[in-house]
C-alpha cells in the first residue's frame, strides 16, 4: 500500500458525475481527497438567473449543493447506487455572482436508513457562504 | 395606452401577455426549458418538459431534483409578484423541498405555486410539482422571498 494511495471510492463518484446527464449540464467537476471532497462549479452564462444584477440563478446553485451532498454520502458509504434525497432545506445567504462557485458537504449524522447532511457553497471566502443545504438521504432499507 | 405594473390587475394581464418571456429571459430556466402556463392572483403554474440532459438517475430516467427545485423556486417568485399591491422585486430566503415520488420517465412536470401571505418585507409561499392533479404530487415546496425595497433612480443606474 502506497501512502498516497486514493479512496477507492473516489473512482466511483467521479463516475457517477461522469454519467449523469444534469451533473453535465450544470458542468459541475469534483476534487477528491481522501474522503474529502470540494465540488467545483465553473461559471457559465446559462447559470444566470437574473441578467440586471448578474446573479447565478438560485435553482442552479441548489442543484449543484444537492449534488455535492449527494456524492459526499456516495463517498463514504459502500452504497451501490446513489442515495436518493427525502428532503432538503436551502437558505438563501448572499447573491451568487458571475463566478466560479464551490462546495463542501458534511454528513451530520449516518444512520442505518438515513443520513442528515449539511453542505455550504462559497465563492471568494469560505467563511461568507452564498447558500446553505440540509438535506435527508435515504441510505438503506428503502 | 401601455399597462402600469404598479396597479396589480394590470400587472396580471402584463404577466399573462407575457408568460413566454418570464422564463425565456431567465437564462437558467430557459436552458431548462420550463414555461409558465397559468397565472391568476397569488397563483403561478408551469410545466416542465422532459429531457435527457434533465436526468439525475442515468438508470431509471428519473429528472434529478434540482430540476423541480428550480422550477418551484422561480413559480413561488412569480407568485409573490402576481399578489403584491405595488411592484418589486423579492429573492428567495429559503426554500424546503419534499420528495414524495419520483417523476415518470418521458413525461412532463406541472408546477404549481401559491403565495398565500405578504408582510411588509417578506412573502410566504407553497407549491407542489406533479404530472396529473395534486392528489398525486412529486413534490411539495415552501418558501419565504425577502421584498426588496425599490432602489432609487440613482442608484439603478449603476447596474447599467
Amino acid at each position: 500500500m502506497t501512502p498516497f494511495e486514493a479512496n477507492p471510492r473516489a473512482a466511483e463518484v467521479e463516475a457517477f458525475l461522469a454519467r449523469t446527464p444534469f451533473a453535465q449540464k450544470l458542468g459541475m467537476r469534483c476534487d477528491i481527497r481522501g474522503d474529502e471532497m470540494t465540488a467545483v462549479l465553473p461559471f457559465s452564462k446559462k447559470l444566470i438567473g437574473n441578467f440586471t444584477i448578474k446573479a447565478l440563478h438560485g435553482g442552479a446553485i441548489s442543484s449543484f449543493l444537492e449534488l455535492t451532498a449527494m456524492a459526499q454520502v456516495f463517498l463514504v458509504t459502500d452504497l451501490a447506487r446513489p442515495p436518493r434525497p427525502i428532503n432538503l432545506t436551502i437558505d438563501y445567504l448572499r447573491q451568487g455572482h458571475a463566478k466560479d462557485l464551490y462546495a463542501r458537504a458534511y454528513i451530520t449524522k449516518m444512520g442505518r436508513r438515513m443520513a442528515s447532511v449539511r453542505a455550504e457553497a462559497w465563492q471568494e471566502e469560505k467563511s461568507k457562504p452564498v447558500t446553505a443545504l440540509m438535506a435527508h438521504f435515504m441510505v438503506g432499507g428503502d | 395606452m401601455s399597462a402600469d405594473p404598479s396597479d396589480l390587475e394590470q400587472r396580471l394581464t402584463l404577466m399573462r401577455e407575457n408568460m413566454k418571456m418570464m422564463t425565456k429571459a431567465v437564462p437558467w430556466a430557459r436552458d431548462l426549458g420550463f414555461e409558465v402556463t397559468r397565472i391568476e392572483k397569488g397563483r403561478v403554474w408551469g410545466s416542465q418538459p422532459w429531457d435527457e440532459s434533465l436526468v439525475g438517475d442515468p438508470d431509471t430516467g428519473v429528472i434529478h431534483g434540482g430540476v423541480i427545485t428550480t422550477l418551484l423556486d422561480n413559480l413561488c417568485g412569480m407568485s409573490c409578484s402576481a399578489i403584491l399591491p405595488d411592484f418589486r422585486f423579492v429573492a428567495t430566503l429559503d426554500l424546503r423541498i419534499d420528495y414524495m415520488r419520483p417523476a415518470d420517465k418521458g413525461r412532463a412536470i406541472i408546477g404549481e405555486a401559491e403565495c398565500y401571505h405578504v408582510t411588509r418585507t417578506v412573502c410566504f409561499t407553497r407549491a407542489w410539482a406533479y404530472h396529473e392533479t395534486r392528489d398525486k404530487v412529486i413534490a411539495t415546496a415552501a418558501g419565504a422571498f425577502a421584498i426588496n425595497q425599490p432602489r432609487p433612480a440613482d442608484k439603478l443606474e449603476s447596474f447599467a
